[in-house]
């Protein structure tokens, strides 16, 4: 019988770490698109690191980051008694900073496409720039914020190698589907480890889907 | 060079003094921008220039959108820029109007939607139905941008700018992309709301009939420093001079009279009748401004 709590708990990373990335990507990315120092560039290439970098190294240095003995860890747990490491706090944690490229670089791009003519008209209305943010740029990049979720959403199903150096397998709590089925070819499980695979396929496949589907009837109606 | 513009001429009140300086940096290379100049309440004002002269840079600067090295900008009691005092008022705290050269729509929104967001927190929003009614807009309310042609774009970009009732109005080149009909209407829009809604208005313009049809002063501006400023008419009509007739004035009638076409044109109070060929007569309309001009023999016919 197919053991369901590795699905669900990718999934359930999946959404929190696409929502906490909503939340922090939109000022990030706005803030990076804005006229300012020379170094934020600088951010820029640091944000898309985890898309060239192997999982492994980005999982490393998490590792050593949050580790008891490390400073921030040793922190965290002391005064907070937060523990990041083979927790699933710590994998969204790891799945924030793993994905976020996915979800800057299409917001990135959603804010560069609105003309700068539009936030100035929008100023010259007297309006202050959180309105601007949420009634004039956000409503006019529709797309790239659906894009940017969807992408994180997909991106951190499929993560594995950042999942195995700080998560583990530990069941119900940190044991996603992409490991599962790391865990039962290792234990000569085929049957299960594709059935596993095929669900991931399959949800890959769907949600890239979308974000196509969704992209063309935009491109149709907004550009 | 006595100009009227300059703060003691009698009678109206200064609404506005500019002074500004900036680098800028234009095809040609850079370039220094520095001029004043001064507006009376009620006054609708045109920059002309060649492009690159600095035209939409003062738009800008009034704005707040551009700042300038070295600035002071005053409109009646407020301040809106002192770089002494390194004094520079948010743009969304400027009372101004601003009409871009490509409209700058939101595409997200709807004529009305456009208008209503444009409307400042508790403003009566009666303002609304009466631009939309004014702009000849009502049966357009519910359309986006994409859906509208140029002249009606330019219609919701202008009544957009004027809901909020701000006291100046800024029109940067906002009928450059449009025909000759249309202009025509939308130059009366413009004044009509221009009158109605009570604002000073600085146009940047460099199609010389508009100028002449809708501003009462004018400055001319070259590699970002003033060349000549006044009344449209003085400015335009000095270099000219050396005719030996020269009268300014609207065609009233044009009569055909068997190979030969009449033109009456009414300058000042009195009308003067010329004689022109059908051909010539093809190229001019009724309520056309001309410049009359006659040398020894015929005269010459210049529209403005």
């Amino acid at each position: 019988m197919i053991d369901w709590l590795p699905l669900f708990l990718s999934l359930r990373l999946a959404l929190v770490t696409t929502a906490v990335l909503l939340v922090l990507g939109i000022p990030l990315a706005w803030w990076l698109t804005r006229n300012g120092p020379r170094w934020k560039v600088i951010v820029e290439t640091i944000i898309s690191l985890p898309m060239v970098l192997p999982p492994s190294v980005l999982g490393f240095y998490l590792l050593l980051t949050f580790s008891p003995s490390g400073p921030l860890g040793r922190l965290l747990d002391h005064w907070l008694d937060i523990r990041l490491v083979f927790t699933f706090p710590g994998l969204v944690v790891a799945s924030i900073f793993y994905s976020l490229p996915f979800m800057i670089n299409p917001l990135l791009a959603g804010f560069r496409q609105i003309p700068p003519d539009i936030h100035e008209a929008a100023r010259t209305l007297g309006k202050t720039e959180s309105t601007i943010l949420f009634r004039v740029l956000l409503p006019n990049m529709r797309a790239s914020l659906i894009t940017g979720a969807v992408l994180t959403l997909a991106h951190t199903i499929g993560e594995f190698g950042v999942v195995m150096m700080i998560g583990g397998n530990i069941p119900g709590e940190t044991k996603v589907a992409s490991v599962a089925i790391y865990d039962e070819v290792q234990s000569g499980n085929y049957p299960l480890a594709s059935r596993y695979a095929l669900i991931l396929l399959a949800l890959s496949f769907s949600i890239l889907l979308t974000v196509y589907l969704i992209n063309r009837r935009y491109n149709k109606t907004i550009l | 060079m006595s100009s009227p513009i300059t703060p003691t001429t009698s009678g109206a009140t200064t609404f506005l003094q500019f002074q500004a300086a900036k680098t800028l940096h234009t095809a040609h290379g850079p370039q220094q921008l520095d001029l004043s100049f001064q507006l009376k309440k009620g006054d609708i004002l045109a920059l002309y220039g060649p492009s690159g002269a600095g035209k939409t840079t003062i738009l800008r600067i009034l704005a707040g959108l551009t700042h300038p090295t070295t600035g002071h900008i005053q409109t009646e009691n407020e301040i809106w820029l002192d770089t002494s005092r390194k004094l520079d008022l948010p743009t969304r705290h400027r009372s101004i109007g601003f009409v871009f050269q490509d409209f700058a729509l939101f595409p997200h929104l709807s004529v009305r939607q456009q208008l209503e967001f444009a409307l400042p927190p508790k403003a009566d929003t009666r303002i609304i139905a009466e631009l939309l009614e004014m702009m000849e807009l009502e049966a357009l309310q519910n359309q986006k941008p994409a859906a509208l042609s140029g002249g009606q774009q330019q219609r919701v970009a202008l009544a957009r700018a004027i809901a909020r009732r701000p006291r100046l109005l800024l029109l940067d080149e906002p009928l450059s992309a449009l025909d000759d009909e249309m202009r025509s209407k939308l130059q009366d829009f413009i004044l009509k709301a221009h009158q109605h809604y009570d604002l000073t208005t600085i146009l940047v313009s460099h199609h010389l009939p508009e100028i002449f049809r809708l501003a009462s002063e004018v400055i001319v501006l070259e590699k970002g420093r003033i060349q000549k400023k006044g009344k449209v008419a003085d400015v335009f009509h000095q270099d000219k001079a050396s005719d030996k007739f020269k009268a300014t004035g609207e065609i009233i009638d044009i009569t055909t009279i068997d190979v030969a076409c009449i033109i009456s044109v009414l300058s000042g109070n009195s009308t003067i009748k010329i004689v022109v060929t059908p051909a010539e007569a093809a190229l001019l309309h009724i309520g056309q401004k001309i410049i009359v001009t006659s040398q020894t023999f015929n005269p010459i016919i210049l529209p403005i």
